[in-house]
């Protein structure tokens, strides 16, 4: 079995997804996979990539969810993009018996160290988001890295060091910083709009957030009631007579 | 690669592609990327791609072909060419799908000389395109944005994922950073009506009614910006009222054609532009020469504040409760008036009057195909327009605002050419293609009145086809109707597919033969794609284009503009990777041929192609006016020209130094109240996108509309067969109004569901869903419904059932929701594919489980109705989504496989085996 670090991160890097903005476009999920299939988790295969069953391995995926109560004119479609959320508690990491799965001591991002893994596939039994995908070409496990070869990568420009999925996404519902600060720009979202742990009682302590879709504002603000009595008196036309009285 | 057109940055290692980003400082997305996008990669190096030209050895759609030689190819295609033009070039009927390049398109099919030529604009957005241009000198999608920064309120329409997506995505991202309303019109909550403050699902093709109703609400609580209405729009001008007079309806004009409105202190009717005097709104008035005449706004507060559009009345029809409908009019008009925003820019107006604030009502608004491809889209964008002018909305701060090159007037807009006296053997068409009536005598109709063009675009069936009618073509080519055809042209246009109406029909068409000759009914087929699509199975002739990547673009201010709202912008793509396989651009291509036809302006006097360096030699050197190009950017000799300047041979590395676009930003006091702001209308004089800096007046009554009503009463040279005079009469009114599309009450008794399909974000406006991720997302499609609906057929998740429109059958699995409207159903577009087609192999999802709903789309209405195409009767923009259908259940016993079922399509010549793991980026 494989350790965590004695002592969690000071940095937490990792994700805070908007729920109330996502479209579910898919395209952080195809971003991320065109990264990293050539990047340090090279390559993510994909089986019968042109024929019936086709299937491959992605990090981040996107689900799409209709909620409703009783009542169907409630409901409500949420998309939810799904990938490895660095936990502080990640049983992917203790139940890994070759110490191929690990979580850094300096910024907290979960990681598989290929060489080592065996494709045993515990730890994906133990993620209770199912967050780990095994390459089936490859015989191991991949997951997110955080974009761990974007983020550090001098050869980029200072404002391309973010994952890809963040750089890609349109509508800006992904967000990328410390949360192990809470001065950052990511805890503050967090604070701001009550941004939750996925699954709180499986007691992994994911470093990602979601934030919740908003309560929907049926209802915007409305035209005062004086403003609202020229059908009554002098009717449509009349009001315009006085209004063009000059 | 698609319609949205954004900046993209490619990456290679080692000569291959690594990863493809946006360019952070493109004006299209900001340096976002859409999932298709990303996908590029897949794209390139799809095993689907042609490697070769190929002649068809075996029966047409057996995709029998042999590889030939590119010289092969063309003498061959420039001999059937050289015929029809020497003979009779309407023989020629070249229409294009997707591409980017219609300012060369057009402009080759006109030197050409066949009046036979559209792009795929008339089963796409027409209606949109047409009622903005007649409504307010510009139009939705790319001749627009609302303001994203400024809005306050902002309401959707029927957009699924739409043009422009990426900018539509980026704005709502602002929305919501900022907490704004967004209001969604849709009846399917997915994608953007997801994550909507308020969905209104309504019930399809009432749109127009749900938003008359709002606005008889606005008239009635008198929330309207009268202000805006006497200054910019055609409120006050004066109507005649002359029944059965040859001017009836039309606007009163003084003795030199200006329109006159009544002026309530002089008493008399004067031509008094920009609200000047005292203009009336209201009453009815005596012209001087007897006749009685009424403002626009009389005649529009009398229709609208009818019972007709009272909320109360249109509620069942639309779905909406009256009470929303009252709401969502009072906080559109909250926003507009309670909030209305003051910019401190000063401005000048075209008469010449300082105004020190720009004033914004910040309402935005945006609609699309759920609007346009309805049979009375047309009238209901100009009703959505409507709602924004009563507003003051348009071209305001916070409001919709116009993308440069627009606003044009009517007047600045060419009329089309294709009449017989605009076509000669050997000549180029007399004008362009495709233009704006403005009456009868713009019609491209003989003297009996029947159309001139192949399409039927500018006929009596279609008045205002501005973009043509490429989903008639095939049906129309093959019943020689209006005349034969002998080569049909197509460019990225799955005609034999997921592009047609009826699609098992046209593919009976494009293989029908004559019984008596045995020749094919449509003699000669050239197709142009870079994959092995379902259409390449019925060509005659394949000339296998490039991907993007592999070729030169231009985004044209010629073409549809990638300008945002603060500026002009023009852009190109550069070729990344050179192509591994027998292919060329096709743009390329088309400029060969050309030299080969010797077309005027494709050779030169010597005989020499004129552009022996293809397609970026032509973006470079073509000049469609003296000093004005494909590009605006740095022309002239030393590259410091705009808009118009001689050719700069430096212009496309000029391009590529500046991430390969050129954008110029407009000073403060010209980024809004375009339609009348001086300085604006002189800067687009100065840049050459005006003729003249003339206003721009917002036709809340649209006069030439009229122009059309009384040929149909039997006014004027041009007048209507008498088949097309009541649907004339009825259609071109020039106020907007909304009527059903769907059909009698028995009709819809027999079939309750309204049906309809939209595109998935991760696919919109691609080419290629064959593609190796993305068909990992979206690999077969569902036929949704609504959980009532379920119910009562008995249906549940993954059950098969038939679904039946009056004009086929389709046997589909079913998946229940909630967010849908009541009386709807709906599913993916083009996920089913022809099996075979795209180099999948003939078990994939897309053939064994995706499915189309073409094959319920009528191409004609039945004789009952007319029998003319499933069209809008005055813009022909397919009406793809008046669709109504039934359940039927599916019989115990029946096999579990999508119906109808095709025979398996042949992989082309020259393509190899897809394989069986993809490890893209991977070291082997």
């Amino acid at each position: 079995m494989t350790q965590l670090p004695a002592k969690p991160a000071p940095v937490k890097l990792g994700l805070v997804i908007d729920l109330d903005t996502c479209v579910g476009c898919h395209a952080c999920a195809v971003s991320c996979k065109e990264w990293n299939t050539g990047g340090w988790v090279a390559p993510l295969s994909d089986q019968n990539p042109y024929g019936p069953n086709q299937s491959g391995t992605w990090l981040n995926r996107v689900h799409s969810y209709e909620w409703s109560g009783d009542d169907d004119s409630a409901s409500r479609t949420v998309h939810f993009p799904r990938s490895c959320l660095h936990c502080e508690d990640a049983p992917c990491v203790t139940v890994c018996p070759t110490g191929a799965s690990f979580k850094r001591g300096e910024d907290g991002i979960v990681l598989v160290d290929e060489d080592k893994c065996i494709g045993c596939g515990l730890c994906a039994w133990a993620c209770p988001y199912g967050a780990r995908e095994m390459d089936l070409d490859q015989g191991v496990m991949k997951k997110c890295t955080l974009c761990v070869d974007r983020i550090y990568n001098e050869e980029l420009a200072e404002h391309e060091r973010v994952p890809a999925c963040v750089a890609a996404c349109p509508t800006s519902a992904r967000h990328f910083g410390d949360l192990g600060d809470p001065e950052s720009a990511v805890s503050k979202l967090v604070a701001e709009r009550g941004g939750a742990d996925l699954m709180p009682e499986q007691g992994c302590k994911p470093t990602n957030k979601y934030l919740p879709p908003r309560s929907r504002k049926a209802a915007a603000p409305r035209m005062g009631a004086a403003a609202a009595s020229t059908s009554t008196s002098v009717g449509f036309l009349g009001w315009l007579d006085q209004l063009l009285s000059d | 690669m698609c319609a949205c057109r954004c900046g993209i940055k490619v990456h290679l290692k080692d000569g291959t592609l690594r990863y493809i980003e946006g360019n952070r400082d493109h004006p299209v997305n900001r340096g976002v990327i859409c999932g298709k996008g990303s996908a590029g990669i897949m794209q390139q190096y799809s095993p689907a791609r042609l490697q070769k030209p190929l002649l068809r050895v075996g029966p047409r759609g057996a995709g029998e072909f042999k590889e030939i030689e590119w010289d092969e190819a063309l003498a061959l295609a420039t001999e059937w060419l050289n015929a029809v033009r020497a003979k009779d070039p309407r023989q020629l009927a070249f229409f294009t799908g997707r591409d980017q390049s219609q300012a060369l398109t057009s402009w080759w099919a006109k030197q050409f000389g066949t009046p036979n030529y559209a792009a795929h604009g008339g089963f796409c957005s027409v209606n949109m395109a047409a009622a903005g241009m007649y409504t307010i000198g510009s139009a939705f999608w790319e001749f627009s944005e609302p303001d994203w920064a400024n809005t306050e309120y902002f309401m959707m329409f029927g957009v699924a994922e739409d043009h422009g997506s990426n900018p539509i995505k980026i704005g709502l991202g602002k929305l919501k950073a900022r907490g704004v309303k967004f209001v969604s019109v849709n009846p399917v909550q997915t994608g953007y009506s997801a994550i909507a403050d308020e969905w209104v699902g309504i019930t399809p093709g009432t749109d127009g009614l749900f938003v008359l109703a709002l606005v008889h609400e606005l008239l009635r609580h008198g929330w309207v910006d009268v202000d805006y209405l006497l200054r910019y729009s055609n409120a006050a001008w004066l109507v005649i009222d002359d029944p059965g007079g040859a001017e009836d309806g039309l606007i009163a004009r003084d003795a030199q054609g200006r329109p006159l409105t009544w002026d309530r202190k002089l008493k008399e009717a004067v031509h008094a532009p920009g609200g000047a005097g005292h203009p009336a709104l209201k009453g009815e008035y005596r012209l001087a020469d007897g006749r009685k005449a009424r403002p626009v706004f009389h005649l529009l507060a009398e229709r609208y504040l009818g019972d007709a559009y009272a909320p109360a009345q249109v509620a069942e029809a639309t779905g909406i409760e009256a009470g929303s409908i009252e709401r969502i009019a009072s906080e559109l008009a909250a926003a507009a008036f309670e909030r209305s925003i003051e910019l401190d820019v000063p401005w000048t107006d075209a008469w010449g009057n300082h105004h020190d604030k720009m004033v914004g009502r910040p309402v935005s608004m945006h609609a699309m195909r759920g609007i346009s491809a309805h049979a009375n889209g047309f009238q209901t964008c100009r009703a959505i327009h409507l709602l924004q002018l009563l507003l003051g909305s348009i071209d305001v701060p916070g409001g919709l605002r116009y993308a440069p090159p627009y606003p044009k007037p009517l007047d600045a807009l060419p009329v089309p050419s294709g009449r017989a006296e605009h076509v000669a053997p050997n000549q180029p068409l007399a004008g362009a293609h495709l233009g704006y009536p403005r009456g009868p005598e713009d019609l491209l109709v003989d003297e009996q009145g029947a159309p001139a063009r192949i399409d039927g675009a500018y006929s009596w069936e279609a008045p205002l086809a501005a973009h043509g009618m490429m989903h008639t073509v095939i049906a129309n080519a093959w019943r020689g109707d209006p005349y034969p055809i002998d080569v049909l042209f197509m460019y990225m246009a799955n005609m034999a597919w997921n592009s047609a109406m009826n699609t098992a029909g046209t593919i009976d068409m494009l293989t029908d033969r004559d019984a008596a000759t045995g020749e094919y009914r449509i003699p000669k087929i050239i197709y142009s794609d870079a994959f092995a699509s379902e259409t390449v199975a019925y060509a005659d002739l394949v000339l296998p284009d490039t991907t993007y990547l592999e070729r030169w673009d231009a985004m044209s201010l010629l073409d549809r503009p990638i300008s945002d709202a603060d500026g002009p912008a023009d852009a190109i793509r550069q070729p990344v990777v050179a192509p591994d396989r027998d292919v060329r651009p096709f743009q390329d291509v088309l400029l060969d041929l050309g030299a080969r036809l010797g077309l005027p302006g494709m050779v030169t006097d010597a005989g020499e192609a004129a552009y022996p360096g293809g397609y970026a030699d032509y973006i470079v050197n073509h000049e469609r006016a003296p000093g004005v190009g494909t590009l605006a950017g740095w022309r002239g000799a030393n590259g410091d020209a705009v808009g118009k300047g001689a050719p700069n041979e430096h212009q496309l590395r000029r391009y590529i130094d500046n991430g390969c676009f050129w954008r110029e930003e407009l000073p403060e006091n010209c980024r809004y109240y375009r339609h009348s702001n001086a300085d604006y209308l002189n800067y687009a004089v100065e840049r050459g996108f005006l003729p003249a800096a003339d206003p721009v007046v917002m036709q809340l009554y649209a006069e030439p509309l009229q122009r059309f009503r009384l040929a149909a009463r039997g006014v004027g040279e041009v007048l209507p067969p008498q088949q097309y005079r009541e649907r004339v009469e009825r259609y071109f009114d020039p106020l907007p109004f909304w009527y059903a599309t769907a059909d009698t009450t028995s009709e819809a008794d027999e079939y309750p569901l309204h049906a309809l399909t939209q595109r998935p974000m991760a696919m919109y406006h691609s080419w290629g869903g064959h593609n190796a991720w993305l068909r990992q997302i979206h690999g077969d499609n569902k036929l949704y419904l609504p959980r009532t609906v379920a119910a009562a057929h008995g249906l549940a998740e993954g059950d098969w059932v038939w679904a039946v429109s009056r004009h086929g059958r389709i046997k589909v699995q079913v998946r229940p929701m909630a967010g849908v409207n009541s009386h709807t159903i709906w599913t993916w577009n083009a996920i089913g594919k022809r099996r075979g087609a795209w180099n999948l192999d003939k078990d994939s999802s897309e053939g064994m489980k995706g499915f189309l709903l073409n094959h319920l789309i009528e191409d004609l209405k039945p004789p009952s109705q007319g029998g003319l195409s499933n069209s809008d009767p005055i813009t022909g923009q397919a009406a793809w989504f008046d669709l109504r259908v039934r359940l039927e259940p599916v019989e115990a016993g029946e096999t579990h496989r999508v119906e109808p079922h095709f025979r398996a399509l042949q992989t082309p010549a020259g393509i190899a085996p897809a394989p069986s793991v993809s490890r893209f980026g991977g070291d082997q």
